[in-house]
């Protein structure tokens, strides 16, 4: 019950993107095409699951003083092994994400989680807050990235939607396109869950 | 002189038509959270520029003669976060000591720029793109100024924001984003100024 709260938490009540607007570097720079933003969710929320799990095993063994520095070295750790990872099986989107991935080290997300949740929680609950924060940031980017595709290029995912007749609109793609697209998004989600509360 | 050149452009390109926050989407967190006054902003701007400046030094001064000299590229990032976070702690304690005034005016924003993404692609940018030490200097400088740049006048407009009637679900974030975007849009008008 508390593991199904928790993970909804993230998803939903705190979403990273939507809710609490932190993480905003990727989000706003590779959504351009649906698979680069699903690839970059989905590589975010494996580094916070694991240094989530990492960090509340051995959160008794970290000094109190020295937590930050330790927290980073772990959170730095994973995302090296992502970044070869990728290279290795997937070098195509590897080269379009290209510094974003390394960047996931100065992700707010991963190190506001591992000190606000995964140093002071067990195991079994950190791993519902990384898998609610992490799927939560990956479906915020696969949106935002579907829309941006699907108005920019007129397809998702590759796959032509909007025919012929539909003239891209080139802005979506460009950073004038993700500032504005994501504005008015975040905008709408306060609209919905505006009416939720009434 | 033809170096000289070669180095002007650099900086002028690095400044306002890659610069950092609108083309390159790095350094988002500050742009949208310390631009509500000018004066913040300013200090804000002013700190980062100064540790970019040393980070632009001293990642190249690593990567040459640690990293690739003993074939460790793969703890590029790993060691990068490190001397970042040593180097602002470092910049801290120096102007804590020797100049309280500045100390004052930076002080808050000093430790969050260890988690700036701007300072860490910065260092990663200049080992891909493989600058001499002095292109990594400017190169530094000029993301610090154009930085500034961009966050001051940002600002400046969201200061104007406050006496504006702006609908209820856009207030905060999502306005920002809306004028970023707008902003962003003039500073497309200088991508043909310089092919670098």
């Amino acid at each position: 019950m508390k593991f199904l709260k928790i993970f909804k938490n993230g998803l939903w009540d705190e979403n990273p993107t939507f809710r609490i607007v932190i993480g905003m570097c990727p989000t706003l720079a590779i959504t351009n095409a649906a698979i680069n933003g699903l690839v970059m969710g989905l590589a975010t929320a494996f580094v916070l699951l694991t240094t989530e799990i990492i960090i509340s095993l051995v959160k008794k063994l970290i000094p109190e003083n020295v937590r930050i520095p330790s927290y980073v070295l772990i959170i730095a750790t994973m995302v090296t092994t992502v970044d070869y990872f990728l290279q290795a099986f997937l070098p195509g989107i590897a080269s379009a994400l290209s510094l974003f991935i390394p960047l996931i080290v100065v992700n707010c997300i991963i190190l506001g989680r591992a000190e606000a949740f995964a140093s002071r929680n067990s195991v079994t609950d950190s791993i519902a807050d990384a898998l609610g924060m992490g799927l939560g940031f990956t479906w915020a980017l696969l949106l935002l990235s579907s829309i941006r595709e699907l108005l920019g290029s007129g397809s998702i995912f590759g796959y032509t939607i909007l025919g012929a007749w539909y003239p891209p609109m080139a802005i979506m793609l460009l950073p004038a396109g993700a500032f504005i697209s994501l504005g008015i998004l975040i905008g709408f989600m306060n609209f919905i869950s505006r009416k939720g509360v009434k | 002189m033809e170096q000289f050149t070669h180095i002007l452009l650099l900086f002028v390109s690095t400044v306002l038509v890659n610069n950092f926050i609108l083309v390159r989407f790095l350094g988002i967190c500050p742009f949208l959270g310390v631009s509500n006054q000018i004066g913040t902003a300013f200090s804000m701007g002013l700190a980062t520029t100064f540790v970019m400046t040393l980070t632009g030094m001293a990642s190249w001064l690593i990567n040459t003669f640690i990293l690739e000299k003993f074939g460790l590229q793969f703890l590029e990032t790993v060691t990068f976060i490190i001397v970042i976070a040593a180097l602002v702690q470092f910049v801290e304690m120096f102007i804590k000591k020797t100049s309280p005034v500045l100390y004052k005016a930076l002080g808050i924003f000093l430790p969050l720029i260890t988690t700036n993404c701007a300072i860490l692609g910065l260092a990663l940018i200049i080992t891909s793109e493989a600058y001499s030490f002095i292109e990594s200097v400017v190169f530094g400088f000029a993301a610090g100024v154009g930085f500034t740049l961009a966050i001051v006048l940002m600002a400046g407009l969201r200061e104007n924001l406050e006496f504006a009637d702006v609908p209820g679900v856009l207030k905060g974030v999502p306005i920002t984003l809306l004028i970023a975007g707008i902003m962003a849009l003039a500073f497309m008008g200088f991508s043909g100024l310089i092919a670098m």
